[in-house]
């Protein structure tokens, strides 16, 4: 009774904050007030059902929660198909294939949409590195990625390097470009290491908007050259799909590495950095060393993908490295899970890919992102695949380990 | 026989407060040692100098390493001291809540390994040994502080006196030559401070690990001590033997008030 109760209040409150926009409409050519009463009831009706629903929805997950407590958790329905490798596996085989026959099937533009998701998977794994394992809030990632572009842009203008030579040199830059920002921050913490980067980000973006000798201004560098393949000149198409495939090869060594590297002893020290600073240290752990290898790696990452980048778009300007880029990278991390590989591959796919399929609804778009952050972060604060540890298993002589976490 | 530990007139200010006041202590191996004393004696700011949190600012610091060479640690970065041979647990307990038990103490394994980026991404037989060394190690170890029921759940869901233990483990595998508890049987109900008590001892005897602790339960560390040193406003009050200690007039007068009226 009390929840109707609770219900009708919302839907009154609803109906007379929204009273000024959706019920009276001015004419001022006529002079006429036009009062549309049908819209008041549609938003009462829709607010009194949207808050049962909402008030559905926290008490199951409260009631999960309590489970979790008694050591009863159920994983919900997403977690299991994703970390439970008896479903996982076919499903990660099936991905692989429709990724590996995708620019067979699709459009040109629809290959470039995808090369664009997958430079963010890589983006989102590097950056994985430094919140999710490192748990270093890291606000300025997009300037290691500006780091890459450039060093591809400006190597190639002035020394004429190719693709190939510049690819290690960028992610090189950007881990000492890491390094770099690594030293100053090292003594900072949470929303004190945050305004630091994000800080540093904008730096990096001012620098390179206003030094014209050093980066040629906002007008940016055009005519930079696809990637080669053995020097065979690419038509467009074919060029798209090169660096496609190239993206997914990325991408793979991307999974690949982070997922070593997350279950290592180097691994373990992030996370035990991330947990707990002091403990940290109290156990061995050279801070300094540790904080700087994460800076250090997770720059790297957003290195080959600048370079990626600048060699597929062919003109790069200091526009592309805005706030927003570092926002949404960061939102690809915190959406899919802190700390967990396939959680961040798909929020990245999702946050990349719907905006662009969803261009009928381009007016609501930030409507529905931000709606859908809050939603998540209400229902789903640990990601959509929250990070599992790892199991290990042992016999009294013979140890070994099971289960993979991803 | 050569001390592990030789703290000599260590002094450690504040702006203008002085919370440990030129104290000597020293700790020979296979010796318990109490540090005892009232609230603000300055224990712990005691123990966060020797581990390299803060840097006293006058006195010396000489440590026995593992090695047998005797080195001044002053100024020492504290995963530097844990590297020479001393492991610590904390007063509120420090775990790393959201990994697993093992984990925790696998951490504990990090200065006795070596493996870093190359070794983690291509992963070679030397790498694959090691790890297979830090969990049968790690493993070993919970099984001796009688935790291996849990090795799977995370830390922060153990029972209070599964943490105190599991710190206690995490510590013991960094293969420390001195192990220093801070109040470890603070929260303790008297089963807990009895097993807690026998572990201990364990420690000392099986390992050959020498044990420094801070406690406020006078019947454990008048039970387990060697020797007990009392601090009080910073400085040392008394050192001896337990009995000396449950005798010694200044000593009661710190605890009791002179009136007997605290």
């Amino acid at each position: 009774m009390s929840g109707l109760k609770k219900s009708l209040l919302v839907s009154i409150w609803f109906m007379f904050l929204t009273f000024p926009i959706m019920v009276v409409k001015v004419d001022i050519i006529e002079k006429t007030v036009q009062w549309r009463w049908k819209n008041l009831i549609l938003v009462g009706l829709g607010s009194f059902f949207l808050s049962f629903l909402w008030r559905y929805l926290l008490e199951k997950k409260e009631k999960g929660a309590k489970k979790k407590e008694m050591g009863q958790a159920e994983m919900g329905l997403i977690q299991k198909i994703f970390t439970v490798p008896r479903y996982s596996r076919p499903i990660y085989l099936l991905f692989l294939i429709f990724i590996l026959v995708f620019p067979f099937i699709f459009s040109t533009y629809q290959t470039n949409i995808m090369i664009s998701a997958l430079i963010y998977v890589l983006l989102g794994l590097g950056l994985n590195i430094v919140v999710g394992l490192a748990g270093l809030l890291d606000l300025g990632y997009v300037a290691f990625y500006a780091v890459g572009a450039y060093s591809y842009a400006l190597l190639n203008y002035h020394y004429g390097l190719g693709f190939w030579t510049v690819l290690p040199i960028g992610g090189f830059l950007a881990a000492i470009f890491g390094i770099l920002l690594g030293f100053p921050v090292l003594r900072l913490r949470g929303d004190y290491l945050a305004i630091v980067t994000l800080g540093f980000g904008e730096i990096i973006r001012l620098v390179l908007e206003n030094w014209d000798e050093f980066s040629f201004g906002p007008s940016g560098i055009a005519n930079i050259p696809r990637p080669g393949l053995f020097g065979i000149e690419l038509d467009v198409q074919t060029a798209t799909t090169y660096i496609y495939y190239l993206m997914v090869i990325m991408a793979l060594i991307t999974i690949f590495v982070v997922n070593r590297l997350q279950n290592s002893r180097l691994g373990r020290a992030w996370l035990a950095l991330r947990e707990d600073e002091i403990a940290c240290q109290a156990m061995g752990i050279d801070k300094i060393k540790t904080k700087l290898t994460a800076f250090a790696l997770g720059a790297t990452w957003a290195g080959f993908g600048g370079v990626i980048f600048a060699a597929k778009t062919t003109f790069i300007n200091p526009a592309s490295f805005t706030f927003l880029e570092s926002a949404i990278i960061l939102s690809i991390v915190v959406l899919g899970g802190m700390g967990s590989i396939v959680g961040v591959v798909l929020a990245a796919l999702i946050m990349i890919l719907l905006p662009e399929y969803l261009r009928a609804f381009s007016e609501y778009r930030m409507l529905i992102f931000g709606a859908s952050m809050v939603l998540m972060m209400v229902f789903r604060p640990q990601g959509l695949i929250a990070n599992v540890r790892r199991k290990y298993l042992y016999n009294a002589v013979q140890s070994r380990k099971t289960g993979e976490s991803r | 026989m050569q001390p592990i530990l030789d703290v000599q007139r260590m002094t450690m200010d504040f702006g203008g407060l002085r919370a440990v006041d030129s104290v000597d202590l020293q700790v020979h191996p296979d010796e318990i040692v109490a540090l005892i004393g009232p609230n603000g004696a300055g224990k712990t700011t005691f123990f966060n100098c020797i581990t390299g949190i803060y840097v006293p600012t006058a006195g010396d610091i000489y440590v026995l390493t593992r090695n047998k060479e005797k080195k001044r640690i002053n100024g020492y970065k504290p995963n530097k001291v844990t590297e020479l041979g001393m492991a610590r647990t904390f007063q509120n307990i420090r775990l790393f809540p959201n990994m697993t038990v093992l984990e925790n103490v696998m951490i504990g394994r990090h200065p006795r390994t070596r493996s870093w980026i190359l070794g983690a991404i291509f992963r070679p037989k030397s790498t694959r040994q090691e790890e297979q060394e830090i969990i049968d190690y790690s493993y070993h170890l919970l099984q001796k502080v009688g935790l291996e029921k849990y090795v799977n759940e995370l830390a922060m869901n153990l029972p209070y006196g599964a943490q105190r233990r599991l710190e206690i483990a995490r510590a013991m595998a960094t293969e420390p030559v001195l192990l220093l508890l801070d109040e470890p049987a603070a929260g303790m109900n008297p089963q807990e401070t009895a097993e807690l008590k026998e572990l201990i001892q364990q420690i000392r005897d099986e390992e050959k690990i020498a044990i420094l602790l801070i406690e406020h339960d006078m019947k454990l560390v008048m039970n387990i001590s060697d020797v007990v040193y009392v601090m009080e406003y910073g400085r040392l009050l008394a050192r001896g033997t337990p009995e000396e200690i449950k005798e010694n007039p200044q000593v009661i007068k710190a605890y009791l008030g002179e009136d007997h009226d605290a």
